[in-house]
């Protein structure tokens, strides 16, 4: 906990309020029957996949090659949440059992 | 809004509760394994209600994240917000002052309720769709105070709980994976990712990253846009 309280709600405050006008946005826009320029409702269909794949690239960041302990457990676990889903393709059987996994890794195996 | 709207709206938001409940309990599991409590948990998902941009938040507030980065983060994790208002204008018209909390409260799952799911007979739509939309926030708010409560009550060793973030960010891809025309833009989104990892460090990668990728789908327009690159989200985060 790094921040002070006062900062949490700033940040949380932030999250809000960004959070909101991204789902706001079209309404203030295009509410009145104007049409979306069209290179933005290209980029509504690309960008998703990209930015999931940006994010996915940023949760492996910490990864090290220096020991099996600072990559195996989240290549395994991330492994495991891809193949138990394309398996089940149940969100919530790939998300636990990945992460419960992973937890069982780096608290037990690599621990 | 009477009981028969309730009745109508409550069996359709069912697979919503089982998964706002278990997402959510990972979200404050989460906080609650950085040193914030049951009632952080309550303030984030009654005011931002964001399920991957929540778990992004943790991270955020763990690395004590300045707020222009905290900004630009939210911003990045919610931009396919963008498109679903787009598709959602014509159906929320006339809601009046409720209007508002539709679209606040416009999540991935929500989005995919209301996109889908009618007002059976003589119920009133506009009560079914708000009643949709409410009935999936208490969800995702009980589940994550369960989390953060469960989390301070049983004193386990919450380590590597955070990968829930990694593997839900990883089921939304395989989704989009499945469903879309073409897998340029989720291979360059990884590819301009670990080049500007590997270029500038793990603390500044996100903005040349994003620079790079909307620049080049920019760039790739001509051959994207014919392909029908269907948009398609994964369906566990808000």
């Amino acid at each position: 906990m790094p921040l002070t309280p006062a900062q949490t709600l700033a940040s949380i405050a932030v999250m809000a309020v960004v959070t909101f006008l991204t789902r706001a946005l079209p309404f203030i826009l295009f509410d009145r029957g104007d049409h979306p320029p069209k290179l933005v409702l290209y980029l509504g269909k690309v960008l998703p996949p990209a930015i999931i794949a940006m994010l996915i690239v940023y949760c492996f960041r910490g990864v090290s090659f220096a020991a099996p302990s600072g990559w195996l457990p989240a290549l395994a676990a991330g492994l495991a949440a891809v193949l138990l889903h394309l398996w089940k393709g149940n969100d919530l059987i790939s998300i636990f059992g990945a992460t419960v996994f992973y937890m069982v890794l780096v608290q037990g195996v690599f621990g | 809004m009477n009981r028969k709207t309730l009745a109508a709206a409550f069996p359709v938001t069912i697979p919503v509760l089982m998964g706002y409940l278990a997402i959510g309990m990972a979200f404050g599991l989460m906080l609650q394994s950085i040193g914030y409590g049951p009632l952080w948990a309550l303030l984030m998902s009654l005011t931002i209600y964001a399920g991957s941009g929540q778990y992004l938040g943790v991270a955020l507030l763990a690395a004590g994240a300045p707020l222009a980065h905290v900004a630009f983060m939210t911003l990045m994790v919610n931009f396919r917000h963008l498109v679903y208002g787009l598709s959602l204008l014509e159906k929320f018209h006339g809601m009046g002052a409720r209007k508002l909390y539709m679209i606040f409260s416009l999540t991935d799952e929500t989005y995919a309720l209301l996109s889908s799911a009618k007002a059976p007979e003589g119920v009133e739509e506009h009560d079914f769709f708000f009643l949709v939309a409410l009935l999936d926030q208490s969800y995702w708010i009980a589940g994550s105070v369960l989390g953060a409560v469960l989390g301070a009550a049983l004193d386990f060793d919450t380590t590597g709980v955070d990968f829930a973030m990694t593997a839900l960010f990883l089921v939304i891809a395989v989704g989009q994976w499945k469903s879309a025309g073409s897998h340029l833009p989720a291979l360059l989104g990884g590819a301009a990712t670990l080049v500007s990892l590997l270029l500038v460090g793990a603390e500044d990668m996100l903005l040349p990253a994003l620079g790079i990728i909307v620049a080049a789908l920019t760039l790739l327009r001509p051959r994207l846009d014919k392909k029908s690159v269907r948009r398609e989200e994964g369906t566990v985060c808000p």
